[in-house]
């Protein structure tokens, strides 16, 4: 193989990068430069530096150090029967291109991940370093986050996490019977085992800052992980019911969720046709119900067909549960608890706040519910105010088409 | 008439001085012309204010907080709108806690522009570096929407502490040495550098994390709206990062179509033993266990039945009970080797409805279709038929997605979205049902004249 520049490299190892969805670059400890040492800093809240045609965030520089790979895993464009170029990076190439971008204000960081080279320990030994030079030999003290090898030492992945602001490990399929026929090489045990395992140092490490200020940090923006959507057999209703499962037992920050979509010199195992964009999104969104808006998982997945187990796609899944549970509805915009008050399609949890502070001087009109929000004709349906009621539309068997939005364009390449 | 005069836009203690002097005055909004530097003065302005009252204010924390963000907007009337709504907080405190009041609606969404503005700052200024006698300097070109440049110097003062670096925009410049912050006036783009060999590297890192099969440039404008593009170098290869994407995916989609199965055997087991455990609709929980089609997989014809019968759920294999039997016999009527074809079904468990000890046949509804369309997707797209066959109207809804009248479309090809063709008969078990002799030999001479029309287009 000819000698590859540096340029050429990262073509080749961001590309095999990009079908991680994750990006951000949030929630960690606040850190800075100052005195005139080191460099970077972090909020508490993550940048995108650039959005690319995609809609995705650009926050970090999220690269491969190698797309070589001793696994066979159909959905990933870095298998070993896959014919793409192959590149491999040196840790100091990384080093030194991370912070030229830092430099220059394009990244808040670095997201590294790796295909698997001689052994998980070699592999993950290799990652390790990277973000050992930047924190040790640069004083980098902007965001890291590390994807984790699931089968490595746990001693290096310990390690991973004293210079990391993140760890992560991929489930990569909501299923396990699609997990077996994706990524034959790869076991969900062994996966959630090392995710547990995580847990284990983060939560202890939380104690410890209790304890003593002193003691060394571990992976202060916690652990994500990320599942391709549409590559198996999994329903919406699989998919939101396996991520509240690994919410709960390894207290993740982030489920993310990636459409499947082609890759080229696609393994035959893989599906061709992508799932509707419009299905991970309603993904998301389902993810927030349960995050942010107190709903039980159970609830989450009773917004889906009943029968097909999948979030329409024409409207979203606060409003489908809405209009499966008419009997709840309207609520009393001047009256109704807050875990009332998250129910209502259309009213966000800022809006919600400023509600709840508004109406302790006064009731709050029609109007004045439309100032706090984007729209009052989706809520419209579902709330009373000081100067409306919506008496009939609750029942009525129509509801849908006065709520749902217009669908303005069919999506390009429609399956 | 009152004038104040504040020594900048962005001056936010000489409005606050200002505002509670005139405020414990007790002079109306209406009163006030607030200017900034020598900005010509009102004409009917005549009174000055004098500043120094130490009249004591106090106001809810949150307004000086929304204060010292609205002050940095760009809108000329900002400081006389923060006023007014200062003398109503004056009169009553709580109307800072109203957002549904249009006055304070407004001030807030000024706010969150300024947030917004401070932050897409921190997110697209880009540094280009240069050399002098020191050594390396980093200088950037922004041009914020609004006079939040001082505001926001702290933060790059925070994360580049180390680096030399200059700010410039319309308005003003910053300059950090490494120790101390310093201001200078307004510069023009032409004095910040022109180039820096590391945007070549940043943009061929732009384009390779693109993804071209998720085309999403509502998502990407509603963040990195058109206004910032300008000195943003990555932007400059979005046009043709659109255009070209469909093109890729498109070609991505036809090579895997048109290259050789390589491993398409064992992608079918694997996907056999995948469905083997399917859960996608309740169907699982009464079935003895999923059937899953059969048969070569690189078979040119496929044939879709309705769903697994009592001896097919028993035996985990399409076509075997007394339907099957008569679909045998028909192929070979129609001159079609069984063990040429691909089988499948339309759904992949057995419903039916226990009586007694027997277990009835009972018609899968749209849900389960539509629930276990996914696997027939699968099939078509790995076994690829240039024919397919859908025997009923079960497995012609379908493949098709739609209710289908087998009389009206019989008898003649529709084109498939996943390729190849479909052609529509009826199911080998509504022969079986037909009690009089003579129509049943009629309809069952129809349906071998449907499968031999079927082999007829290989």
């Amino acid at each position: 193989m000819a000698q590859l520049d540096l340029r050429e490299k990262l073509e080749i190892l961001a590309d095999a990068a990009k079908y991680d969805a994750s990006c951000s670059s949030s929630g960690t400890a606040k850190r800075k430069s100052a005195g005139g040492k080191g460099i970077g800093s972090t909020e508490g809240m993550g940048i995108c530096h650039a959005y690319a045609p995609d809609g995705r965030c650009i926050s970090l520089l999220k690269i491969l150090l190698t797309n070589s790979c001793i696994f066979d895993c159909h959905y990933c464009i870095n298998r070993k029967s896959s014919n793409v170029r192959r590149a491999r990076f040196t840790a100091a190439e990384v080093v030194k291109l991370t912070l030229d971008f830092y430099r220059r204000n394009y990244i808040e960081g670095l997201f590294l991940s790796s295909g698997i080279i001689r052994s998980s320990d070699y592999t993950m030994e290799q990652i390790v370093e990277v973000a050992r030079s930047l924190r040790e030999d640069h004083d980098f003290r902007g965001y890291i986050h590390l994807k984790t090898i699931p089968d490595a030492d746990p001693g290096l992945i310990h390690q991973a996490g004293l210079h990391a602001d993140r760890l992560s490990i991929n489930v990569e399929l909501p299923t396990l019977a699609g997990l077996a026929r994706l990524a034959p090489e790869k076991s969900a045990p062994r996966i959630e085992g090392a995710m547990r395992g995580l847990r284990r140092d983060i939560d202890d490490t939380a104690d410890a800052m209790k304890r003593y200020r002193s003691a060394p940090k571990f992976a202060p923006a916690g652990q994500s992980t990320q599942m391709i959507v549409g590559a198996d057999a999994a329903t919406d209703r699989d998919i939101v019911t396996r991520s509240a499962s690994l919410y709960g037992r390894f207290n993740l920050r982030r489920v993310y969720y990636s459409a499947f979509s082609p890759i080229p010199d696609a393994s035959a195992v893989l599906p061709l046709q992508r799932p509707p964009l419009m299905r991970e999104h309603r993904l998301y969104q389902s993810d927030w119900l349960m995050r942010f808006y107190d709903y039980r998982p159970d609830e989450v997945a009773d917004a889906a067909d009943a029968a097909t187990g999948m979030m329409p796609l024409d409207i979203d899944p606060k409003l489908a549960w809405a209009l499966k549970h008419r009997h709840r509805f309207p609520v009393d915009v001047n009256t109704a608890p807050r875990e009332a008050l998250l129910r209502v399609p259309g009213l966000g949890v800022k809006a919600i706040d400023k509600i709840l502070i508004a109406r302790r001087w006064r009731r709050l009109s029609l109007a004045d519910v439309g100032r706090l929000t984007v729209s009052v004709t989706k809520l419209r349906p579902f709330l009373i105010a000081d100067d409306w009621r919506p008496v009939t539309l609750a029942d009525r068997a129509d509801l849908r088409p006065l709520v749902a939005p217009k669908r303005e364009q069919m999506e390009l390449f429609a399956a | 008439m009152r004038v104040v005069t504040l020594a900048a836009e962005d001056d936010f203690e000489g409005w606050r001085d200002a505002a509670r002097a005139l405020a414990a005055a007790q002079v109306p909004a209406d009163d006030v012309v607030w200017q900034v530097g020598d900005a010509p003065a009102d004409l009917f302005g005549d009174e000055a204010v004098l500043g120094g009252s130490d009249a004591a204010l106090r106001v809810p924390r949150r307004f000086v907080e929304l204060a010292r963000e609205v002050v940095l907007h760009s809108d000329p009337e900002r400081f006389a709108l923060l006023y007014t709504l200062l003398t109503r907080i004056a009169a009553d405190p709580h109307v800072v806690d109203d957002s549904a009041d249009p006055l304070l609606q407004r001030l807030e969404r000024m706010a969150k522009g300024v947030r917004r503005d401070i932050h897409k700052m921190r997110a697209f200024l880009r540094f280009r570096e240069v050399t002098d006698d020191a050594g390396a300097r980093f200088v950037a070109w922004f041009e914020p929407e609004h006079h939040i440049v001082r505001a926001n110097a702290r933060f790059f003062v925070d994360r580049f502490n180390s680096m030399r670096w200059s700010i410039l925009t319309p308005e003003i410049s910053l300059h950090w040495d490494g120790e101390t912050l310093s201001e200078g006036p307004g510069a023009s783009k032409t004095d910040a550098p022109q180039d820096d060999p590391t945007e070549a590297v940043w943009k061929s890192y732009y384009a390779s994390i693109f993804n071209p099969a998720r085309l999403k440039t509502g998502a990407m404008l509603k963040e990195m709206p058109r206004k910032y593009w300008k000195n943003m170098p990555e932007t400059a290869l979005v046009p043709e990062l659109i255009k070209g994407a469909r093109a890729r995916e498109t070609a991505m989609v036809k090579t895997a179509r048109a290259a050789p199965a390589r491993n398409s055997l064992a992608a079918w087991e694997a996907l056999r033993d995948e469905a083997a455990h399917c859960t996608r609709c309740h169907l699982y929980q009464h079935a003895t266990q999923t059937v899953f089609g059969e048969g070569p997989v690189d078979a040119p014809l496929m044939l879709v039945g309705e769903q697994p019968g009592d001896q097919e759920d028993l035996a985990g294999r399409p076509f075997v009970g007394p339907a099957g039997q008569l679909l045998d016999r028909a192929l070979a009527e129609a001159g079609i080797d069984r063990g040429t074809a691909y089988l499948t079904n339309a759904v992949k468990h057995f419903k039916f409805e226990p009586r007694g000890k027997r277990r009835i046949h009972s018609k899968p509804d749209a849900g389960e279709i539509t629930a276990c369309r996914w696997w027939i997707e699968q099939e078509l797209l790995l076994v690829r038929p240039q024919v397919v066959v859908a025997l009923g109207a079960t497995a012609a809804r379908s493949l098709l997605g739609r209710t289908v009248t087998i009389a009206r479309e019989r008898g003649h090809a529709i084109a498939l979205p996943e390729g190849g063709e479909a052609r529509i008969t009826v199911h080998p078990s509504f022969l079986l049902r037909i009690p009089e002799e003579d129509r049943k030999a009629k309809e069952y001479a129809r349906f071998v004249e449907d499968l031999r029309a079927a082999a007829a287009r290989l």
